[in-house]
Formats: structure tokens, C-alpha cells, sequence
């Protein structure tokens, strides 16, 4: 859905420094991106290529020190997130922007029953009773297709398997009707069926409640299947982001093809070996003054070692941080 | 939970009775003579009269039945005797200590008041400076206040009772004279001034002993707390919007306590027994002086009973502690 009309999330070079002992890490170099109201928008990466740590970012999740979100503006609702004052930043997390992590196992709290923990946000920022809530509460668990909702608000998250831990926690997230849903793996610590069921259930809770949702992930398969727009990270920088069906038949950066290759294929002969990409992921010291992908990329250039390439805009909603990318020479 | 409770009630019985016998074969088998402090001018003769008197003269499988009667049946009996007017008891005979020739019932609940008073307090006390000190330090890491929670709890641990304890009457009691250096069992709270005195002479006795207290329950309060900080559940705490008191005070202290609990109901046996130093030091006759002197006395009776009471109470605090732990935490269910 790209130009859908007026962005209800509009991030601006945002950069993310952890000050640690030993040193910095730039674990976010200017990322930029913008999310349409009920778009689906797809964020892929290795491990450490700064996914997780820019949505966090944006909420003023990370812990404070060693991280220092250092510049940049995140536009929501009118407001600049990153100038808010803690108290305002309370109203938007959990009420407008909701969230749902990467491990149901260890994301909630084991000594409270699950329906105090949806209806906590419930009460806080909805102002409903004890009462109201529980209502709520109950009617979240069944729209996240938990059977016996009534019930199971009294038990407690070692009651649940992970596929419903997480369906809990897609309920907490939901709980006050947030505009912004981002979903930080949330299907990568469970098996393959259940992830399947999320993701249905996602898709079916997006259409239902029109929400925008950024979903952040490693396996291309999962961004495919439900993605309207997708940006690939790497070395805390957006290197690649286009439309999906656009992304996965037309690939301009180097990393993206090179991620695409690592897919196995079901069909044709099998493999002898699964592809990979040569190295190392970069940690970034320092910010960003060469391409930092340079020492992986089978194309690279002189230049590349001189200079960070810029987002080169290829049309249709389509740009690349590279400068094999045409119109990048000029 | 309740059937629980009943069945680790009833597994204790065997575990107590075990715990008694193993008491009363260590006191039998230890050296040490009843008689060792009577005058050298009476005849061996009758000294050997006097031990068979005690009751000494029987074998132990004769007399460690009768003890068990004793303290199991016929102290009861006299405690609701006296409660209740009725006359269950009919005279029977109590345990008697063999130095004071009273019953060692009379001996413990006169010296219990003291022991409350100064060694229950003092835990008290130290348990709720402890808490706080713990969750600051936790959530301030490496911060100024953390850096001297760490100091004092070193201190803490590491100066014994007798050292603090005389350091601070050296301070308070002869420099400054603020404070009264011995503690006056003979007091009584009858008034406003008398409450006020009864308040100074606790202050030192509650303050060493607190330390100690402090400096453990705090250290592990902090631990507990550094690792539930960076749990997961804290996070999405956070990402539900919940302030940071509802965050530290509710989502991570709830998880916290469930160690601390175990540490602190632990401790409560520990109190009773372990303030004996302190006691010394400040003239405080309590239970802990009353079992040293016993000891040195050979008087096995009341040794014999300070000793299992508190054997009894450090079954009881682990029954206590467990079933807390499974209140506190939903994943322990022990039906």
C-alpha cells in the first residue's frame, strides 16, 4: 500500500548508540521509513543488523544507559516520540503503538494470571474498572482464538503452551485498540505450525481491525506471505525497501539478492550444500563512512570503501543503498 | 494446599521425634557433669546420690521416653492447667532443670520477653531496612547509594558482634552517655517515659544484630532483583505502558520476593539461637544466654529443651517458607 495517503508513523533518520565500556556501537545509522494506516510493512535482517533495536528505539524501550537514541525524529500522532517526556511516551506504549516480542516463554510475567496482565493496560490507559476490563479481557482472548476465554483468564502463562503464550501477548498488544502493531519475531521461538497460525491470525486481525503493523523477522519466507512494503536492514542501515512483490522479483541490492539465494528451493534438484553468505554480519564501531557491506558483496567497487552509498530511489516505491543502482553515478 | 500442609504437618512429627533422640544421644554421650559445680566437700558418695536424685542414675532408653512424656504430654497438660483453671496435669512432674531446680517452662517464658523484645525487633527492623536498601540498590546499579549498600553490608558480614557491639558502647554508652550500656530486664512499661527508656536501652542490642540482618537480606534482595530487572516480562511491562513504579514495585518485586521470603523465614530460627553473643555483650538475659549458661552447667533438661524448641521452629519456618513460596508463585502448586 505504498502512498496511502498521509503516514501515521514517519521516522527520520534515526540513530541509536549503546555506550559501552569498550567502546560505541552504532547499532542505528540514520534509518528512515514511513508506515500508511493498515499497512503491513515487512523488516528483515540478519541477527544484529538493528531491527529489533530500531522499533525499540522509537518507544523508549531500550535500557538507558548504555543505549542513547541520539538523533533523529520519530512523527506520531503529531508528536515527536523522541522529545516526549517518559510520562507522555506511557500514553502512547501500549495504547497507540502496541508491541508484541520475539518469546512468549519469558514475555510474561509468571506470578501474575493472564488476565490481570491484559487488563493492566486496560485499566491504565482505557480507565475501565476491574470489571469492564475483565470483560475486555476476555473478549481479546477469544478474538485471538483462545478457546474458553472466560475461563483461562484466571490461569497463569505456565498454563499456556507458546503458541497461545504469544497469542496472549497478541492480546495484550491489541488490548486498547493501538493505530501501530509492532510485532518484534513473534514467531520465531515457535514451531513451524503454530507459526502458521499466527500468522493467519494476524492477518485476519489486520483486516478486522485495520491497524498498521511492522513486522519484524529474518525468514523472508513469513515477510513474503504477508508483507505490503518491505525493508531489508543491514549494519543498522536500510539498504533495500520496496513494494513485496516488487522486492522479491526485482532485488537491487546486493545483500537482498544474496538473501534471497539462501532460501532452499522444494522444487527442482536438491542442493548439496544450503547457500550462505561469506562472513560476518559488521559491528559497528563507528558511524557508517563505507559501504558495511562491502567485505561480503560479490560487486563491490573502490568506492564502496570511501563512501556509505545513499538510499538511490530506483521508482515505484522502490530504493537501494547501493551504487551499482541505476541513476546512482549521476 | 491445605492437605498440603497437613501432610508435611504429620511428616514432621517422625522428622522432630528423629531430631530429639539425636539431641538427647548427643547430651549423653557428651561429657560434662551435672554435679561438677557442687562443693568438693561433699563425699562422692553423695554426689552419686544427688545424680540418681536428677534422675541420672536410669539408662537412656528409660529416661528419653519420660522426657518425650514429659515435654509432649505433662508441660501441655500444666499450660492449659494454668490457662484454663482445670487439673489435667494432677501434679505429674515437669522437666526441671537440674541448676535451677524449677521448671524449665518458667525459665524459658521468663527469659522469652527479652528475646522478643531485642532479638525478634531487631530482625524485624533489619528486614525492613533491608528490603528497600536491596531494591535501590538493584535499580540504581553501580550508583553512589549502591556503592554504600554494598559497603555497609560488607561491614555487615564481615565485623562480629562483639566488636560492633562494644564499639557502639564505647560511643554511645561512655563517650556520649546517651545510651545505658546494660540492658534492664527488670523494667517495666507502665508509662510514657517508661516506654521511652525501654526504647533507648533496645537501640544498641537491635542495632547489631539489625546489621547483621541487613547486610544479608539485602544482598540477596538485590541479587533477586538485578535478575528479574532484566527479564523479558519487564519489557513488555514497559511496552504496555505501565509506569515504573507499577514496573519495579509490582511486576519485579512480586518475583523477586519469592527467594527472599525463603531466606528471611529461614532466618527466624536463627535469631533465637544466634543472638547469644549480642545478649553477652549487652546484659540482655535472654534465651541465648539462658542455653549458654545451661550448657556450662551440664544442665541437660534445659539444654535439652532450648534445643529442640528450636529444632521445632526451624521445621515450622521451613513448612512456613515453602507454603509462602507456593502462594507467591503460581508455578509451584503442591496438591
Amino acid at each position: 500500500m505504498p502512498d496511502g495517503g498521509p503516514s501515521i508513523l514517519d521516522v527520520r533518520d534515526l540513530k541509536t548508540v549503546f555506550r559501552i565500556r569498550s567502546g560505541e556501537v552504532h547499532a542505528v545509522n540514520d534509518v528512515s521509513f514511513e508506515l500508511a494506516p493498515g499497512e503491513l510493512l515487512g523488516v528483515v535482517g540478519e541477527s544484529g543488523s538493528g531491527k529489533s533495536v530500531t522499533m525499540m528505539s522509537l518507544l523508549g524501550l531500550l535500557p538507558s544507559p548504555p543505549a542513547d537514541v541520539c538523533g533523529g525524529s520519530v512523527t506520531f500522532d503529531g508528536q515527536d516520540l523522541l522529545k516526549l517526556a517518559p510520562e507522555g511516551l506511557r500514553k502512547v506504549r501500549g495504547a497507540k503503538i502496541g508491541f508484541v516480542f520475539q518469546d512468549p516463554m519469558t514475555s510474561l510475567n509468571p506470578v501474575f494470571n493472564v488476565g490481570m496482565q491484559i487488563a493492566e493496560p486496560l485499566r491504565k490507559h482505557m480507565g475501565m474498572n476491574k470489571r469492564e476490563a475483565a470483560v475486555r479481557a476476555k473478549e481479546l482472548l477469544e478474538l485471538v482464538g483462545i478457546p474458553d476465554a472466560a475461563r483461562r483468564l484466571e490461569d497463569y502463562p505456565h498454563q499456556f503452551s507458546g503458541g497461545m503464550r504469544q497469542r496472549v501477548m497478541i492480546a495484550i498488544a491489541l488490548a486498547c485498540d493501538p493505530q501501530v502493531l509492532i510485532a518484534d519475531e513473534p514467531t520465531t521461538a515457535l514451531d513451524v505450525t503454530i507459526q502458521a497460525q499466527i500468522l493467519e491470525l494476524m492477518k485476519d486481525l489486520r483486516d478486522k481491525l485495520g491497524m498498521a503493523v511492522i513486522w519484524i523477522t529474518h525468514d523472508l519466507g513469513v515477510i513474503a506471505g504477508i508483507a505490503d512494503r518491505v525493508m531489508v536492514m543491514y549494519g543498522g542501515q536500510v539498504v533495500e525497501h520496496a513494494p513485496v512483490a516488487e522486492l522479491f522479483g526485482n532485488p537491487k541490492h546486493p545483500y537482498t539478492r544474496a538473501l534471497l539465494t539462501t532460501i532452499p528451493k522444494i522444487s527442482g534438484e536438491r542442493e548439496k550444500r544450503l547457500t550462505i553468505i561469506e562472513g560476518q554480519p559488521p559491528i559497528m564501531t563507528a558511524a557508517p563512512s563505507a559501504c558495511p557491506f562491502r567485505d561480503r558483496c560479490d560487486v563491490a567497487i573502490d568506492r564502496c570503501a570511501v563512501e556509505n552509498p545513499r538510499r538511490y530511489d530506483v521508482g515505484d516505491g522502490h530504493d537501494a543503498a547501493c551504487f551499482h543502482v541505476e541513476g546512482a553515478h549521476a | 494446599m491445605l492437605t498440603y500442609t497437613i501432610r508435611r504437618l504429620l511428616l514432621s512429627i517422625p522428622t522432630l521425634l528423629f531430631i530429639a533422640f539425636v539431641i538427647f544421644m548427643l547430651l549423653e554421650l557428651a561429657p560434662g557433669d551435672p554435679m561438677a559445680n557442687m562443693p568438693l566437700s561433699i563425699p562422692p558418695e553423695i554426689k552419686q546420690k544427688m545424680r540418681e536424685a536428677l534422675g541420672l542414675g536410669e539408662p537412656w532408653y528409660v529416661r528419653f521416653p519420660l522426657w518425650l512424656n514429659q515435654f509432649f504430654v505433662v508441660e501441655p497438660q500444666y499450660w492449659i492447667d494454668n490457662t484454663f483453671g482445670t487439673n489435667f496435669a494432677d501434679g505429674a512432674q515437669r522437666i526441671i532443670s537440674f541448676n535451677s531446680r524449677s521448671p524449665v517452662f518458667d525459665t524459658i517464658s521468663e527469659r522469652l520477653p527479652q528475646t522478643v523484645w531485642v532479638v525478634a525487633m531487631s530482625y524485624v527492623v533489619g528486614v525492613l531496612i533491608a528490603l528497600p536498601i536491596g531494591i535501590i540498590s538493584a535499580y540504581r546499579q553501580y550508583s553512589v547509594f549502591d556503592q554504600a549498600g554494598t559497603f555497609v553490608s560488607m561491614i555487615g558480614f564481615s565485623v562480629p558482634p562483639f566488636f560492633s557491639g562494644v564499639l557502639l558502647i564505647v560511643i554511645f554508652s561512655v563517650q556520649l552517655k546517651w545510651l545505658p550500656s546494660i540492658y534492664d530486664t527488670t523494667h517495666v512499661v507502665n508509662s510514657w517515659d517508661s516506654f521511652v527508656f525501654q526504647l533507648r536501652q533496645m537501640v544498641m542490642p537491635v542495632m547489631v544484630l539489625a546489621l547483621q540482618t541487613t547486610a544479608q537480606v539485602s544482598r540477596y534482595m538485590r541479587a533477586s532483583m538485578l535478575d528479574n530487572l532484566g527479564q523479558d516480562y519487564v519489557r513488555t511491562a514497559r511496552a504496555k505502558g505501565m509506569s515504573e513504579s507499577v514496573v519495579v514495585m509490582k511486576h519485579v518485586l512480586r518475583n523477586s520476593m519469592i527467594p527472599v521470603i525463603t531466606v528471611i523465614a529461614l532466618g527466624i530460627p536463627s535469631i533465637f539461637g544466634g543472638a547469644i553473643i549480642t545478649e553477652q555483650i549487652f546484659k540482655v538475659n535472654g534465651l541465648g544466654q539462658l542455653l549458654i549458661i545451661s550448657l556450662q552447667a551440664s544442665d541437660i533438661p534445659m539444654v535439652m529443651t532450648i534445643t529442640f524448641l528450636l529444632a521445632v521452629l526451624i521445621v515450622l519456618m521451613n513448612l512456613i517458607a515453602d507454603i509462602l513460596y507456593g502462594i507467591l508463585d503460581p508455578r509451584i502448586r503442591y496438591d
